[in-house]
């Protein structure tokens, strides 16, 4: 019997087979998968925004931004048993929800969310084996860590598979 | 913003922005329809941005949705929001009887820019009255709107707050039916931003101790 291992905004977790690991609605934000395909681990940061230096509280939530989610997974699934070497990622969402004319730094969230996980991945050498990002749809993704299958659904795509 | 601080006198003074923008709103779209609108009272709470989303049916819930963003002296976020079967409803009164399907990318160009309008409207008349009732110059963006999942369209409410907290105050009102009180026709979402509720607040001669 396997479970669905579920993420909230701001979350992250991680996953063995049989279970599988999904987040849901992901908007402008990010979803990034790390995994290690030998190692039979997964784990999964649903992003909100770009980067820890936008944190204005006293006390910040790692999940929430695309560095400390980023860092703070990898962390755990080497303690896990990940290997660095077989770790790879799959990244999905970023989207521009909503179409503006006045483009303020703001309204470019999805953009800039992307590009910052893009650069966490490329500065712990981690390649990116497959990306669903931007548009203006929102995504509800699920992975596989037995398949390394991504599955991706949008209201007006159906499911994709990556 | 210091969420401790937020005594029930506070949660009293946006829920009758709640109460006073919504009823604005209620008899703009009671006009536009020609038919009676009801509301709920407002429902303001701290809530986890995962708690939002369960507002409107879970994450994965598919909406319509206007959403524009406050400019002015209390900046923050607006969405006008409706289950997909209610902006149907909405647009088949506003047309005058003609069956509108959302899904149908020939007809939904021209109901898409029917209901921006309508929020467009309806905003107006809510953050008009929220602008006398505090005497704070706001005004509204261009609105814009989207067909999507709940949780993809709030979050990007949720920006602005989340850089502060993992919590938001959402001043929540919902539209009912008159005759079936269960029947929710829309919801209306104000979300201020951080430094907003503080000079909301001062406006009103309560301000955070």
């Amino acid at each position: 019997m396997s479970n669905i291992v579920k993420v909230g905004i701001a979350e992250l977790d991680l996953v063995v087979p049989p279970d599988t690991i999904r987040t849901t609605g992901l908007g402008s934000c990010v979803g990034v998968i790390l995994y290690d395909e030998i190692k039979k681990i997964a784990g999964l940061a649903h992003v909100m925004l770009p980067d820890s230096t936008l944190a204005k509280a006293a006390s910040i939530n790692i999940g929430k931004y695309a560095d400390t989610a980023i860092t703070s997974l990898y962390d755990m699934l080497i303690k896990r048993g990940a290997i660095k070497r077989n770790m790879k990622a799959k990244i999905a969402g970023g989207a521009q929800m909503f179409q503006f004319s006045s483009g303020s730094e703001m309204m470019r969230i999805g953009p800039r969310n992307v590009e910052s996980v893009k650069s966490q991945l490329a500065d712990l050498g981690i390649p990116i084996m497959a990306s669903d990002v931007g548009g203006s749809s929102g995504r509800t993704i699920e992975f596989n860590p037995e398949s390394t299958e991504l599955s991706i659904k949008t209201v007006n795509m159906g499911t994709k598979i990556l | 913003m210091d969420f401790t601080k937020i005594k029930p006198i506070h949660l009293d003074i946006l829920r009758e922005i709640g109460n006073i923008g919504a009823g604005h709103a209620a008899t703009a779209l009671s006009t536009l329809l020609n038919k009676a609108v009801d509301m709920k009272v407002p429902s303001v709470e701290v809530i986890s941005f995962d708690e939002i989303t369960e507002m409107v049916g879970g994450s994965e819930n598919i909406v319509a949705s206007v959403f524009l963003r406050i400019i002015g002296e209390a900046p923050g976020c607006m969405f006008f929001m409706l289950p997909i079967k209610q902006a149907e409803q909405l647009l088949f009164d506003i047309f005058g009887g003609q069956d509108i399907d959302l899904d149908d990318r020939f007809t939904s160009e021209m109901s898409l820019s029917a209901l921006q309008e309508i929020g467009n409207i309806l905003s107006g008349s809510y953050l008009t009255a929220f602008s006398d009732f505090t005497k704070l110059n706001l005004q509204p963006s261009v609105p814009a709107t989207s067909i999507d999942m709940a949780g993809a369209i709030l979050s990007f409410g949720l920006f602005e707050i989340s850089t502060v907290s993992d919590f938001a105050i959402v001043i929540d009102t919902a539209f009912v039916d008159m005759k079936n009180e269960d029947e929710v026709k829309g919801h209306f979402f104000l979300l201020p931003d951080p430094d907003s509720f503080e000079k909301i607040f001062k406006s009103l001669g309560v301000p955070l101790a």
